[in-house]
């Protein structure tokens, strides 16, 4: 008698995108990264490595480089575009064609007015930041080749260029070339692309280029002073510490090497440059790399995220001191029909719906079931347009999907006996966009989660959708919802934004109805029991909340729970938790997961003390006490995770294999005794 | 039992080389070592061994130039005492007492008069707990100085040598002990502690394996067990440290060393490959590759020219600029189990032994030098694991030492074994052995026991075999019949074997009339003129394990040892057991000298020595507890000059001296304090006359006047020439500038009429040793007289040395004159073939 019948859907073939890009703002710790599908993803530091915001990318937008300046976050091309985003509605803002081809490096000086772009004909354009825009202002002189890196010195008065064979440094305001180039690295067989470069206070500069060499140059006189074979390969990115004490230097064997600014003896003064620590946590290109106060944080080819903490900058064995993966999105990208048995998996550029498959469902618990009906797969739509998908939902029912990208909502109505998709055509005007999209359990309503925070109702039927109401919450702030959760019983909407505020409307009245009192941290998951109506918070630092609609006010177990504290072995955990459900069976039982985990909390039973074990269910079922909250490990990498409505559990797994396999081969390396 | 007070077991004469690293003298030229209980002092560009600095009692576990005199050497001993010498003149100048055993030395220039000392922990002697102590060296003139004021510096350090290691200038000390680094700041008396984690996920074994400091910069070399060497840097912060890792290595890295001017990082390992560092450069790497052997340890010369590595097969390789090997310092090679006996050269007086694979290796234990390696398997051999290779299994030399027998056998695991026996005639031209026969497939089985026919006076020289096939076999040495050019070879005379029984081992009688071969437990004697069999003699239960004749006098007697704990003697006039008696002996030995017997018992895991006549009952000497295990190899070893104790405990060490194998391939030997007191005196008086200027013709002249020395020393009171530079004319060629002297023409022939002798002078030398060399004759028997006239040149002036040592006592002169009848028997012999 197991408790659940347990699919394990491994048909979702998702595959992540490669990094291309990185840029860090120290100030307000958000890191930005840019994927090879022209997506862009937004992290918060601060809120453990919580991936705030992710901007879909769009067909021809390859984005080469990135740049913060203030809070305002620039994009370049190779489609020789600059684009700005609206990081408050999660889209481009405007695009500049920068009229020099392909754009290969951006650039802001560290004052914040100028934003230089290295482009293929070898000229560097000058940008002024104004309010709204930016404004073209000139060129720099111009070279031969392709300008590949750009550098500002901090001072704000020189910029230099890493180009095919060569390094240059212009004068700022002049525009004139100021030196001569600091060296001809080229070596003579081959051409050497200077992939990055960085201008240090102190008038150093650093490169970083194909012939895997990280080189130290006197900026001032243009000399080399230090080269540092690094690999056989290419050295593709530089990052240097805020504090210039540090810097990293990735390649293409998916090595990070360090670079200390260290004196050579312990009492004297005088400092260089030594290679210390290498970091292997790749296994192809490291594309892009940011160096922030306590860690390195590196991504490439292999599409994964690595935060590398520094151990001589963080305190040992604490949750700052370990590495950190991150493999997936801290979305859901999985919908799933309860009623209908039917799942909806969500690729940037199309949809796919399956029919899970079926079994005879008697069987030993632990046992693997035989198959009775293969799942299969029913529709596969293709987006219209050229923005990928941003968000969609299937109806519980299964007879209406929607989607929406940053410019439009489509939605479609599928009919099962044979096979068929229509689009709904006409939709309500202000359904135009949408970050989240949401169905009523009841099938009968569509909401979606658009700008400034608002939530639009459209009521669905076989004939029309009309637009009910535009639920507003009442502050005038303009923060996107990412989350959205509509009751059981239809009467209650949570919506969470990323300002860490959970509304929660009465669909009744149609009106705010509470806000849930604001953590400091982004919560990740949000759902309100069928049957108490407590709404359960699950927030970006692990911590979970429980608020009970009725009183306005956290419920008793929510209260015992904070002041206990949770337990160490949940909070070390370091992926969130993406969906929350319940059961129907137990009521006291909240099953909640991220990516790596599926739990069952039953609020039934004492809370652990602070020296228990979390126990995963094949150990426990040897206890005589069970615990309060109970892990299983069963699954290895489970995305998205829903109950259907006959006790049977679907897992949809990804495992990390599988998208390595996916990846193409890494360069060539020698391996002792192979 | 005997008293033996005053014999010790001590390590003399291939001892390892490579325990400690080699130490390079400030102008390079001389290279010191400890080997054994004494350091060794070598020439770099010669290899020769220059002095033994000798007076430690236990093994010298530390040798460290004086930072304050470059001139002077520290060394320290397990015996609890650090020793300051000259090591140009070989004098010892103090001996400072500690009185704890002392596992190695540190010093450096930033502290004056103080000495670093790794010890055990006091509080517990038994542990294996060491500590790092600073002793204040006290200023006195004695010789012997107690140094007991011991402040402890680093608690919890390893014993290994290597991993100490002082930083720049001094003003630091690095000691990784396990998983842990730990740097104490002198001036800041802070010390920090750099833990690495146990193991890292890929299975790399993080455990510390050596430490280097690079002279000039802040950066300290740890050689890891995975291979790694870590560079570390800023570890004058709790938590800012940091490491930068290298990897060239797939084991372990057992020494890292700094070039003087922190260029080069010099690593080496197992590989036996010398991998040289650009520092912070370290992509760019040179390689030295095939060493040999392991590589040990690593040293530097001062001025980098020369780099020193220390190979796991007792060996020291001086390289020029990591480039060239330019010397080998080559000591006694013991691999994992030494497969012939230790055997005696007849000839050279040198031990024998296996030495490289497939080679015999020569080694003088008089010279402790290793004197040539013969190839006996003249197949490239192919250092690869796993791999089945001809190996020397057995040797054997005849009495002359002209014939040495070989067999070598290859197994398999599937094929059939192979063997050959060779045998090798010695090459008066070319002072070599050359093969004179290879008999392939000699039995049908592994070859059990091998022996040549010792007696001195027999015609042909007889070899005998047993085997495991059941049959021991005689060979001869026969002249061709059908191919005269080719010379005499050897081939089988006959084939015995007794009721299907195996033998297991052989032994020719002293004067070679009778051969023993023993089958299981049955001893048969064979007379090898007629092959008959003479007698059975049988002591069951329990095979024989060693069977031995008794020489000179007791030649009648043969001894056996049985499986069952049996010591039997038996008498083959009566062909009756004389005695025997119950003892476990694992090795019984015949003293070719005299008629003494060694047998070496194990008993409760440590072996105990007694050294017998056959003919008297008690023992002429016993020792408990030699060494711990059980002892497999043991050789007398002749002594080149005989020793005049009269003391009847040490009487049997006279005429040869036994050396052994413990069971951790050590060899030891026995000496008495009357040996230990000469070699202590003659270390002490070799005194370079500082007059002489260094000019090229010190170098001739030096060399002359110390071979004259020797002959002094000798007693040798014949051809004292005038010394050279006492003359006039040699003297003005020397000391008149270059520049006013006349044409070499014209000073050439006054020059060499100054170096000729006058003839008068020694004729009469001559004539006065002749004199007495005639009255010695008188006293020798008629036969000697004979022999006399065509005795070769250098038996005579050997002679002549004895005869001229004064005042023998009587005893002492009958003794040898009995030797000089030895030494023309066995000449005679040689004369004969």
């Amino acid at each position: 008698m197991g408790e659940f019948k347990v699919h394990r859907v491994r048909f979702f073939d998702y595959m992540p995108s490669a990094i291309r890009a990185m840029a860090f703002n120290s100030r307000t710790e958000r890191l930005a990264v840019a994927r090879a599908d022209g997506a862009l993803e937004i992290f918060n530091f601060a809120d453990h490595y919580f991936q705030e915001k992710v901007i879909p990318g769009q067909d021809g937008r390859a984005v080469e480089a990135l740049c913060w300046v203030g809070q305002r976050l620039f994009s370049a091309g190779l489609n020789g575009e600059i684009t700005e985003y609206d990081l408050e509605n999660m889209r481009p803002r405007y695009t500049v064609e920068a009229y020099g081809g392909p754009i290969w490096t951006i650039s802001s000086n560290s004052q914040g007015t100028l934003l230089a772009v290295g482009c293929e004909d070898g000229t560097v354009k000058m940008f002024e930041l104004l309010d709204e825009r930016i404004r073209f202002q000139r060129n720099l002189e111009r070279q031969k080749g392709r300008i590949i890196s750009l550098s500002w010195h901090p001072s704000g008065t020189l910029i230099a260029a890493g180009m095919m064979d060569m390094i240059r440094i212009f004068d700022a305001e002049t525009g004139k070339e100021m030196q001569l180039d600091p060296g001809v690295i080229a070596s003579k067989s081959k051409e050497v692309v200077v992939w990055s470069i960085a201008f240090l206070s102190d008038h150093t500069i650093v490169s970083g280029d194909s012939a895997g060499k990280v080189q130290i140059w006197d900026g001032l006189t243009g000399t080399l002073v230090k080269t540092h074979l690094v690999t056989k390969w290419d050295v593709l990115a530089l990052a240097v510490s805020q504090d210039e004490s540090s810097l990293v230097a990735g390649t293409s064997e998916g090595t990070v090497v360090q670079f200390q600014f260290i004196a050579s003896t312990v009492d004297q003064q005088d400092k260089e440059w030594v290679r210390t620590r290498t970091f292997k946590n790749h296994s192809h290109d490291v594309r892009a790399l940011a160096h922030t106060e306590t860690a390195v944080v590196s991504g490439g080819m292999d599409t994964q995220l690595v935060v590398r903490p520094l151990l001589d900058k963080v305190e040992k064995n604490t949750q700052e001191s370990a590495l950190r993966k991150i493999a997936f999105p801290h979305r859901s990208l999985v919908c799933c029909a309860k009623k209908a048995g039917l799942l909806l998996f969500q690729f940037p550029d199309h949809l796919e719906l399956w029919r899970v498959g079926e079994s005879d469902g008697l069987g030993k618990p632990g046992d693997s079931l035989p198959v009775k009906r293969n799942p299969e797969k029913l529709i596969q739509l293709k987006r219209k347009g050229e923005d990928h998908i941003c968000c969609s939902a299937l109806s519980p029912c299964g007879g209406w999907l929607a989607y929406s990208t940053v410019s439009a909502v489509r939605l479609y109505r599928i009919q099962y006996n044979n096979i068929s998709i229509t689009k709904v055509s006409k939709l309500p005007k202000d359904l135009r966009s949408a970050h989240q999209l949401c169905f009523s359990s009841d099938s009968s309503k569509l909401f979606a989660s658009s700008s400034h925070s608002s939530v639009v109702i459209v009521s669905l039927n076989q004939l029309e959708c009309k637009h009910l109401h535009t639920l507003k919450p009442r502050s005038g702030e303009s923060r996107p919802v990412h989350l959205l959760f509509a009751s059981e019983d239809g009467k209650w909407l949570a919506a969470a934004n990323a300002d860490c505020e959970i509304h929660v409307y009465n669909l009744h009245k149609l009106k705010l109805h509470c806000t849930v009192p604001v953590h400091s941290s982004c919560p990740t998951a949000i759902a309100i029991h069928p049957v108490t109506s407590n709404l359960v918070v699950v927030h970006a630092d692990q911590q979970i909340f429980e608020y009970s609609l009725m009183q306005k006010e956290y419920t008793e177990w929510s209260r015992k729970l904070q002041k206990q504290g949770l337990h160490s072995l949940w909070l070390e955990r370091d992926t969130p938790v993406t969906h929350i459900s319940y059961s129907p069976k137990n009521p006291a039982h909240i099953f909640l997961h991220d990516m790596f985990m599926f739990c069952i909390i039953d609020q039934s039973l004492p809370l652990p003390e602070a020296k228990t074990m979390l126990y995963n269910q094949m150990t426990l079922r040897s206890l005589p006490e069970p615990e309060r909250i109970r892990h299983s490990h069963a699954f290895k990498i489970s995305l998205p995770l829903c109950l259907l409505e006959d006790h049977s559990l679907v897992v949809v797994e990804r495992p990390l294999l599988d998208i390595m396999s996916q990846l193409p081969a890494p360069v060539r390396q020698k391996k002792f005794a192979t | 039992m005997v008293e033996h007070g005053e014999i010790r077991v001590v390590h003399r004469g291939g001892s390892k080389l490579t325990s400690r690293d080699p130490v390079f003298s400030s102008d390079s030229r001389f290279l010191l070592c400890a080997s054994g209980e004494c350091v060794k002092v070598f020439s770099t560009s010669t290899e020769e061994c220059i002095h033994d600095l000798r007076g430690h009692t236990e093994l010298v576990t530390g040798v460290l130039l004086r930072p304050s005199n470059h001139l002077q050497v520290y060394s320290c001993s397990a015996d609890g005492t650090v020793r300051l010498w000259d090591f140009t003149d070989g004098i010892l100048i103090k001996t400072y007492v500690i009185g704890y055993p002392i596992y190695s030395i540190y010093a450096s220039a930033n502290h004056e008069g103080v000495i670093f000392l790794v010890t055990p922990a006091q509080s517990d002697k038994r542990s294996e707990m060491f500590q790092l102590v600073a002793v204040q060296l006290p200023q006195s003139g004695d010789q012997l100085v107690e140094a007991r004021e011991l402040s402890a510096v680093l608690s919890d350090v390893s014993s290994n040598p290597a991993a100490i290691v002082f930083g720049r200038g001094g003003e630091y000390i690095a000691s990784a002990n396990g998983l842990q680094l730990e740097v104490y700041f002198f001036k800041k008396q802070k010390a920090y502690r750099f833990p690495l984690k146990e193991d890292n996920k890929k299975g790399g074994k993080n455990t510390f394996m050596c430490v280097a400091c690079h002279p000039k910069d802040d950066c300290i070399a740890t050689g890891h067990e995975d291979g790694k060497i870590r560079l570390w840097r800023n570890f004058n912060h709790k938590k800012e440290y940091t490491y930068s890792t290298l990897h060239w290595h797939h084991s372990a890295v057992s020494s890292l060393c700094f070039t003087p001017e922190g260029t080069n990082l010099l690593s080496g390992g197992i590989e036996s490959v010398l991998v040289q560092w650009r520092y912070n450069q370290e992509s760019q790497r040179d390689f030295l590759p095939r060493l040999g052997a392991a590589i040990t340890h690593i040293a530097v010369s001062p001025d980098g020219a020369l780099f020193c590595t220390s190979h796991s097969d007792n060996k020291i390789t001086i390289i020029q600029s990591c480039v060239k090997v330019s010397a080998v310092i080559q000591g006694l090679v013991k691999g994992e189990s030494v497969r012939t006996d230790l055997m005696m050269d007849p000839r050279s007086k040198s031990l024998v032994l296996n030495g490289k694979p497939g080679h015999l290796q020569f080694y003088s234990l008089q010279r402790d030098k290793l004197l040539y390696n013969l190839d006996i398997v003249q197949q490239e051999y192919i250092h690869e694991s796993g791999l089945q290779q001809f190996e020397v299994v057995k040797a054997a030399f005849n009495a002359s030492g002209n014939w040495l027998a070989t067999v070598e056998e290859r197994k398999q695991k599937a094929a059939e074994l192979e063997l050959n026996l060779k045998l090798w005639a010695y090459d008066e031209q070319t002072q070599s052995f050359v093969l004179n026969t290879t008999i392939s497939a000699p039995h049908e089985a592994q070859i059990t026991a091998m022996c040549f026919c010792h007696a001195a006076d027999s015609q042909t020289t007889m070899l005998a075999s047993t085997s495991k096939d059941g049959h021991f076999k005689a060979w001869q040495l026969a002249a061709q019949a059908h191919t005269e050019d080719e010379g005499p070879s050897w081939s089988c005379d006959f084939v015995g074997a007794y009721h299907d029984l195996v033998p297991e081992c052989c032994c020719f009688s002293a004067d070679g009339s009778l051969l023993a071969v023993s089958f299981q437990e049955v001893v048969t004697v064979w007379s090898p003129a007629s092959w008959e069999l003479l007698t059975t003699l049988s002591q069951p239960p329990g095979a024989i394990r060693d069977l031995c004749f008794g020489r000179l006098s007791c030649s009648k007697y043969l001894l056996g040892t049985s499986a069952n704990n049996l010591l039997c003697c038996w008498n083959l006039l009566t062909c009756s057991l004389e005695w025997s008696t119950s003892m476990d002996v694992s090795l019984l030995l015949a003293d070719p000298l005299s008629e003494n017997m060694a047998a070496f018992c194990c008993q409760a895991g440590c072996t105990d020595l007694f050294v017998f006549k056959p003919s008297e009952p008690r023992p002429l000497f016993s020792r408990k507890e030699v060494c711990s295990g059980k002892v497999t190899r043991a050789v007398f070893a002749p002594r080149e000059e005989m020793l005049e104790s009269c003391e009847e405990s040490s009487q049997w060490l006279n005429h040869s001296q036994l050396y052994f194998l413990t069971q951790y391939m050590d060899l030891m030997t026995f000496t008495t304090k009357a040996e230990e007191d000469r070699l202590m005196a003659s270390s002490k008086q070799l005194v370079i006359d500082d007059s002489v200027a260094m000019t090229p013709f010190y170098l001739l002249l030096g060399k002359h006047r110390q071979q004259e020395n020797q002959d002094s020393l000798g007693g040798m009171s014949a051809e004292r020439t005038p010394l050279p530079q006492g003359s006039v004319a040699i003297r003005e060629l020397l000391q008149t500038p270059a520049h006013v002297l006349p044409s070499t023409s014209y000073l050439c022939s006054m020059f060499v009429q100054s170096l000729l002798i006058s003839v008068t002078d020694t004729r009469e030398e001559n004539k006065h040793t002749e004199e007495e060399m005639e009255s010695e004759k008188e006293e020798e028997d008629s036969e000697g007289e004979m022999e006399s006239s065509t005795r070769p040149k250098e038996s005579l002036e050997s002679e002549a040395t004895e005869s001229a040592a004064p005042a023998l006592t009587k005893a002492q002169a009958r003794e040898l004159r009995r030797v000089k009848k030895l030494d023309h028997s066995w000449l005679a012999g040689l004369l004969d073939s």
